[in-house]
Protein backbone atom coordinates (compact mmCIF):
# COMPACT_ATOMS: atom_id res chain seq x y z
CA UNK A 1 0.00 0.00 0.00
CA UNK A 2 1.12 3.55 -0.75
CA UNK A 3 0.09 6.12 1.88
CA UNK A 4 -0.54 9.73 0.88
CA UNK A 5 -0.38 12.12 3.87
CA UNK A 6 -1.14 15.82 3.47
CA UNK A 7 -1.22 17.07 7.06
CA UNK A 8 -4.04 18.62 9.04
CA UNK A 9 -4.16 22.22 7.88
CA UNK A 10 -4.86 22.69 4.20
CA UNK A 11 -5.75 20.60 1.17
CA UNK A 12 -3.09 20.30 -1.52
CA UNK A 13 -4.80 19.91 -4.91
CA UNK A 14 -1.64 19.86 -7.01
CA UNK A 15 -0.38 16.74 -5.24
CA UNK A 16 -3.83 15.13 -4.87
CA UNK A 17 -4.50 15.51 -8.60
CA UNK A 18 -1.06 14.26 -9.60
CA UNK A 19 -1.58 11.19 -7.41
CA UNK A 20 -5.04 10.63 -8.88
CA UNK A 21 -3.58 10.78 -12.40
CA UNK A 22 -0.96 8.18 -11.56
CA UNK A 23 -3.56 5.90 -9.95
CA UNK A 24 -5.74 6.15 -13.07
CA UNK A 25 -2.85 4.68 -15.05
CA UNK A 26 -1.92 2.14 -12.36
CA UNK A 27 -5.27 0.63 -11.32
CA UNK A 28 -3.57 -2.28 -9.56
CA UNK A 29 -1.74 0.01 -7.12
CA UNK A 30 -3.31 0.23 -3.64
CA UNK A 31 -3.25 3.83 -2.41
CA UNK A 32 -4.76 5.31 0.75
CA UNK A 33 -4.91 9.10 1.09
CA UNK A 34 -5.35 11.39 4.09
CA UNK A 35 -5.89 14.61 2.22
CA UNK A 36 -7.05 17.25 4.81
CA UNK A 37 -10.42 19.02 4.97
CA UNK A 38 -11.62 19.83 1.48
CA UNK A 39 -13.58 22.88 0.42
CA UNK A 40 -16.24 22.71 -2.32
CA UNK A 41 -13.68 23.74 -4.94
CA UNK A 42 -11.08 21.10 -4.07
CA UNK A 43 -10.30 18.05 -6.18
CA UNK A 44 -11.96 14.83 -4.99
CA UNK A 45 -9.83 11.88 -6.06
CA UNK A 46 -11.63 9.27 -8.15
CA UNK A 47 -8.90 6.64 -8.48
CA UNK A 48 -7.79 5.94 -4.92
CA UNK A 49 -9.34 5.55 -1.46
CA UNK A 50 -9.11 8.64 0.69
CA UNK A 51 -10.34 10.30 3.88
CA UNK A 52 -9.97 13.90 4.95
CA UNK A 53 -8.71 13.28 8.48
CA UNK A 54 -7.67 10.18 10.41
CA UNK A 55 -7.39 9.52 14.15
CA UNK A 56 -3.69 9.31 15.17
CA UNK A 57 -3.87 5.51 15.72
CA UNK A 58 -5.12 4.94 12.16
CA UNK A 59 -2.59 7.38 10.79
CA UNK A 60 0.21 5.52 12.59
CA UNK A 61 -1.09 2.15 11.37
CA UNK A 62 -1.34 3.33 7.75
CA UNK A 63 2.15 4.77 7.96
CA UNK A 64 3.56 1.54 9.38
CA UNK A 65 1.83 -0.64 6.78
CA UNK A 66 2.84 1.51 3.78
CA UNK A 67 5.43 0.34 1.27
CA UNK A 68 6.35 4.00 1.03
CA UNK A 69 4.75 7.36 1.83
CA UNK A 70 3.95 10.34 -0.40
CA UNK A 71 3.44 13.66 1.40
CA UNK A 72 3.70 17.41 1.56
CA UNK A 73 7.00 18.62 3.07
CA UNK A 74 5.64 18.81 6.63
CA UNK A 75 7.93 18.04 9.57
CA UNK A 76 5.48 15.63 11.21
CA UNK A 77 5.53 13.33 8.22
CA UNK A 78 9.27 13.70 7.62
CA UNK A 79 10.21 12.89 11.23
CA UNK A 80 7.79 9.94 11.31
CA UNK A 81 9.24 8.53 8.08
CA UNK A 82 12.83 8.90 9.31
CA UNK A 83 12.08 7.21 12.64
CA UNK A 84 10.29 4.29 10.95
CA UNK A 85 12.93 3.98 8.22
CA UNK A 86 10.13 4.45 5.67
CA UNK A 87 10.83 5.68 2.14
CA UNK A 88 9.28 9.05 1.49
CA UNK A 89 8.41 11.21 -1.53
CA UNK A 90 7.71 14.86 -0.66
CA UNK A 91 6.28 17.69 -2.73
CA UNK A 92 6.76 21.07 -1.00
CA UNK A 93 3.79 23.42 -0.85
CA UNK A 94 4.38 26.76 -2.58
CA UNK A 95 3.20 30.11 -1.27
CA UNK A 96 2.75 31.64 -4.74
CA UNK A 97 0.15 28.95 -5.54
CA UNK A 98 -1.52 29.68 -2.18
CA UNK A 99 -0.67 26.21 -0.96
CA UNK A 100 0.73 27.63 2.30
CA UNK A 101 1.36 30.97 4.01
CA UNK A 102 5.05 30.99 3.10
CA UNK A 103 7.73 28.90 1.42
CA UNK A 104 9.12 27.16 4.51
CA UNK A 105 8.23 23.77 3.02
CA UNK A 106 10.65 24.42 0.17
CA UNK A 107 13.37 25.15 2.73
CA UNK A 108 12.45 22.01 4.63
CA UNK A 109 12.53 19.93 1.43
CA UNK A 110 15.94 21.33 0.50
CA UNK A 111 17.37 20.45 3.94
CA UNK A 112 15.77 17.02 4.40
CA UNK A 113 15.74 15.89 0.76
CA UNK A 114 19.34 14.71 1.12
CA UNK A 115 18.49 12.21 3.89
CA UNK A 116 18.58 8.55 2.84
CA UNK A 117 15.22 7.33 1.51
CA UNK A 118 13.81 10.82 0.91
CA UNK A 119 12.94 12.00 -2.64
CA UNK A 120 11.79 15.56 -3.36
CA UNK A 121 9.51 16.17 -6.36
CA UNK A 122 8.38 19.55 -7.64
CA UNK A 123 5.73 18.57 -10.20
CA UNK A 124 3.48 15.83 -11.52
CA UNK A 125 6.03 14.36 -13.97
CA UNK A 126 8.67 14.05 -11.25
CA UNK A 127 6.12 12.51 -8.89
CA UNK A 128 5.10 9.88 -11.45
CA UNK A 129 8.74 9.00 -12.16
CA UNK A 130 9.43 8.65 -8.43
CA UNK A 131 6.32 6.48 -7.91
CA UNK A 132 7.28 4.20 -10.80
CA UNK A 133 10.83 3.84 -9.49
CA UNK A 134 9.87 3.16 -5.84
CA UNK A 135 7.21 0.70 -6.83
CA UNK A 136 9.64 -1.28 -8.97
CA UNK A 137 12.20 -1.25 -6.19
CA UNK A 138 11.11 -3.02 -2.97
CA UNK A 139 12.16 -1.45 0.35
CA UNK A 140 15.43 -2.67 1.79
CA UNK A 141 14.65 -4.68 4.95
CA UNK A 142 17.27 -3.05 7.16
CA UNK A 143 16.54 0.60 6.36
CA UNK A 144 18.17 2.87 8.92
CA UNK A 145 15.79 4.23 11.53
CA UNK A 146 16.38 7.50 13.32
CA UNK A 147 16.17 7.43 17.13
CA UNK A 148 12.79 7.93 18.79
CA UNK A 149 14.07 10.87 20.82
CA UNK A 150 15.85 14.14 20.09
CA UNK A 151 19.61 14.30 20.51
CA UNK A 152 20.13 13.50 24.25
CA UNK A 153 22.49 16.47 24.73
CA UNK A 154 19.88 18.84 23.33
CA UNK A 155 17.17 17.53 25.65
CA UNK A 156 19.59 17.58 28.62
CA UNK A 157 20.51 21.23 28.01
CA UNK A 158 16.84 22.24 27.89
CA UNK A 159 16.18 20.17 31.01
CA UNK A 160 18.97 21.95 32.86
CA UNK A 161 17.39 25.29 31.99
CA UNK A 162 13.88 24.20 33.02
CA UNK A 163 15.09 22.76 36.33
CA UNK A 164 17.65 25.37 37.36
CA UNK A 165 17.34 28.39 35.06
CA UNK A 166 20.99 27.90 34.03
CA UNK A 167 21.92 28.29 30.36
CA UNK A 168 24.64 26.37 28.63
CA UNK A 169 26.98 28.64 26.66
CA UNK B 1 -0.37 36.89 42.96
CA UNK B 2 3.00 36.16 41.41
CA UNK B 3 4.72 32.83 41.58
CA UNK B 4 7.21 32.12 44.30
CA UNK B 5 10.65 30.76 43.51
CA UNK B 6 10.52 27.54 41.44
CA UNK B 7 11.09 24.43 43.58
CA UNK B 8 14.39 22.56 43.35
CA UNK B 9 12.64 19.20 43.34
CA UNK B 10 11.80 18.38 39.67
CA UNK B 11 8.73 16.45 40.79
CA UNK B 12 7.25 19.69 42.13
CA UNK B 13 8.15 21.85 39.12
CA UNK B 14 5.01 22.71 37.14
CA UNK B 15 5.69 22.65 33.41
CA UNK B 16 3.37 23.45 30.52
CA UNK B 17 4.39 21.58 27.35
CA UNK B 18 2.58 23.31 24.49
CA UNK B 19 2.35 22.48 20.78
CA UNK B 20 -0.12 22.82 17.95
CA UNK B 21 -0.97 19.90 15.66
CA UNK B 22 1.34 18.16 13.23
CA UNK B 23 5.09 18.70 13.20
CA UNK B 24 5.06 21.00 16.24
CA UNK B 25 3.74 18.25 18.50
CA UNK B 26 5.88 15.53 16.91
CA UNK B 27 8.95 17.64 17.74
CA UNK B 28 7.90 18.39 21.33
CA UNK B 29 7.20 14.71 21.99
CA UNK B 30 10.75 13.94 20.92
CA UNK B 31 11.98 16.36 23.61
CA UNK B 32 9.93 14.87 26.44
CA UNK B 33 13.04 13.76 28.36
CA UNK B 34 13.71 17.46 28.97
CA UNK B 35 10.77 17.57 31.38
CA UNK B 36 10.34 13.91 32.35
CA UNK B 37 9.44 13.53 36.01
CA UNK B 38 8.17 17.10 36.29
CA UNK B 39 4.56 17.94 37.03
CA UNK B 40 3.80 18.42 33.35
CA UNK B 41 0.56 19.50 31.73
CA UNK B 42 0.49 19.01 27.95
CA UNK B 43 -1.51 21.54 25.95
CA UNK B 44 -2.55 20.42 22.44
CA UNK B 45 -5.00 21.71 19.83
CA UNK B 46 -7.08 18.56 19.42
CA UNK B 47 -8.03 16.00 22.11
CA UNK B 48 -7.21 13.13 19.72
CA UNK B 49 -3.48 13.74 20.32
CA UNK B 50 -3.81 12.68 23.96
CA UNK B 51 -3.55 9.09 22.71
CA UNK B 52 -0.07 9.69 21.25
CA UNK B 53 1.15 11.36 24.44
CA UNK B 54 -0.24 8.55 26.59
CA UNK B 55 1.41 5.94 24.39
CA UNK B 56 4.78 7.71 24.79
CA UNK B 57 4.35 7.69 28.58
CA UNK B 58 3.52 3.98 28.59
CA UNK B 59 6.59 3.22 26.52
CA UNK B 60 8.73 5.32 28.88
CA UNK B 61 7.22 3.65 31.95
CA UNK B 62 6.00 7.07 33.11
CA UNK B 63 2.70 7.77 34.91
CA UNK B 64 -0.29 8.73 32.73
CA UNK B 65 0.23 12.29 31.49
CA UNK B 66 -2.19 15.16 31.96
CA UNK B 67 -3.32 16.54 28.59
CA UNK B 68 -5.56 19.56 27.96
CA UNK B 69 -6.96 20.50 24.56
CA UNK B 70 -7.53 24.09 23.45
CA UNK B 71 -9.28 25.25 20.28
CA UNK B 72 -7.25 25.27 17.10
CA UNK B 73 -6.12 28.82 16.22
CA UNK B 74 -5.55 29.93 12.67
CA UNK B 75 -3.66 33.04 11.60
CA UNK B 76 -6.49 33.56 9.14
CA UNK B 77 -9.11 33.80 11.86
CA UNK B 78 -8.77 36.33 14.69
CA UNK B 79 -11.79 34.81 16.44
CA UNK B 80 -10.17 31.38 16.58
CA UNK B 81 -6.99 32.92 18.00
CA UNK B 82 -8.95 34.79 20.65
CA UNK B 83 -10.78 31.63 21.70
CA UNK B 84 -7.47 29.79 21.86
CA UNK B 85 -5.88 32.54 23.94
CA UNK B 86 -8.74 32.49 26.46
CA UNK B 87 -8.50 28.72 26.81
CA UNK B 88 -4.76 28.96 27.44
CA UNK B 89 -5.25 31.81 29.91
CA UNK B 90 -7.61 29.58 31.89
CA UNK B 91 -5.07 26.74 31.96
CA UNK B 92 -2.23 29.08 32.94
CA UNK B 93 -4.26 30.55 35.81
CA UNK B 94 -5.22 27.08 37.07
CA UNK B 95 -1.83 25.40 36.65
CA UNK B 96 0.45 28.34 37.58
CA UNK B 97 3.38 26.90 35.62
CA UNK B 98 6.94 27.64 36.71
CA UNK B 99 8.11 26.76 33.21
CA UNK B 100 6.77 26.64 29.65
CA UNK B 101 8.34 24.68 26.84
CA UNK B 102 6.94 24.95 23.32
CA UNK B 103 7.77 24.20 19.71
CA UNK B 104 5.02 26.57 18.52
CA UNK B 105 3.01 27.82 17.06
CA UNK B 106 0.26 30.24 18.26
CA UNK B 107 -0.62 28.37 21.49
CA UNK B 108 3.04 28.42 22.51
CA UNK B 109 3.18 32.16 21.98
CA UNK B 110 0.12 32.69 24.19
CA UNK B 111 1.40 30.31 26.87
CA UNK B 112 4.75 32.10 27.11
CA UNK B 113 3.21 35.57 27.29
CA UNK B 114 0.55 34.59 29.84
CA UNK B 115 2.80 32.46 32.05
CA UNK B 116 5.34 35.29 32.19
CA UNK B 117 2.60 37.71 33.23
CA UNK B 118 2.04 35.48 36.26
CA UNK B 119 5.72 35.34 37.06
CA UNK B 120 7.14 32.29 35.23
CA UNK B 121 10.76 32.94 34.28
CA UNK B 122 11.69 29.65 32.67
CA UNK B 123 9.89 29.90 29.36
CA UNK B 124 11.46 28.28 26.31
CA UNK B 125 10.57 28.77 22.65
CA UNK B 126 12.09 26.15 20.36
CA UNK B 127 11.54 27.24 16.78
CA UNK B 128 10.35 24.37 14.56
CA UNK B 129 13.03 22.60 12.55
CA UNK B 130 10.78 23.30 9.53
CA UNK B 131 12.00 26.89 9.64
CA UNK B 132 15.32 26.22 7.98
CA UNK B 133 15.81 29.44 6.02
CA UNK B 134 14.37 31.98 8.44
CA UNK B 135 12.83 32.02 11.90
CA UNK B 136 9.06 31.52 11.99
CA UNK B 137 6.84 34.55 12.37
CA UNK B 138 5.54 33.26 15.70
CA UNK B 139 9.12 32.58 16.78
CA UNK B 140 10.23 36.12 16.03
CA UNK B 141 7.32 37.39 18.13
CA UNK B 142 7.53 34.89 20.97
CA UNK B 143 11.32 34.76 21.06
CA UNK B 144 11.51 38.37 22.23
CA UNK B 145 9.47 37.43 25.28
CA UNK B 146 10.79 33.94 26.03
CA UNK B 147 13.47 33.47 28.69
CA UNK B 148 15.23 31.11 26.32
CA UNK B 149 14.90 31.36 22.53
CA UNK B 150 16.25 28.45 20.51
CA UNK B 151 16.45 27.75 16.79
CA UNK B 152 17.36 24.27 15.55
CA UNK B 153 19.56 25.61 12.75
CA UNK B 154 23.06 26.90 13.58
CA UNK B 155 23.03 29.37 10.68
CA UNK B 156 19.93 31.11 12.16
CA UNK B 157 21.44 31.45 15.64
CA UNK B 158 23.22 34.48 17.06
CA UNK B 159 26.83 34.72 15.93
CA UNK B 160 29.35 33.46 18.52
CA UNK B 161 30.24 36.28 20.86
CA UNK B 162 27.05 38.17 20.21
CA UNK B 163 25.68 39.07 23.62
CA UNK B 164 22.14 40.20 22.71
CA UNK B 165 20.14 38.10 25.19
CA UNK B 166 17.11 38.17 22.88
CA UNK B 167 18.94 36.64 19.89
CA UNK B 168 18.20 32.95 19.26
CA UNK B 169 20.73 30.28 20.24
CA UNK B 170 21.18 26.85 18.72
CA UNK B 171 21.71 23.99 21.18
CA UNK B 172 20.80 21.13 18.83
CA UNK B 173 17.90 19.70 16.89
CA UNK B 174 15.13 17.16 17.43
CA UNK B 175 16.15 15.10 14.38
Amino acid sequence: MIFLALGTQLPFDRLTRAMDGWCARNPDAEVLGQIARLGPENHRPAHFDWVEMMPPEDFGAAFARAEFVVAHAGMGVIITALTLGKRLVIMPRRAELREHRNDHQRATAARFGTRPGVTVVEDEAALHAALDRLRADPPSPGAAQAADHADPDFAAAIREFLLTGRRRS
Amino acid sequence: MLLSRPPEDPARLRVLAVASAGGHLVQLRRLRRAFAGCRTVWVVTDPVFAADIRRDAERDGAPPPEVRAVPEGSLWSKVSLLRQMLAIAWIVVRVRPHAVVTTGAAPGYFAIRLARLLGARRTVWIDSVANADELSRAGREAGRHADLFLTQWPHLAAAPGEDDPKAPRCWGAVI
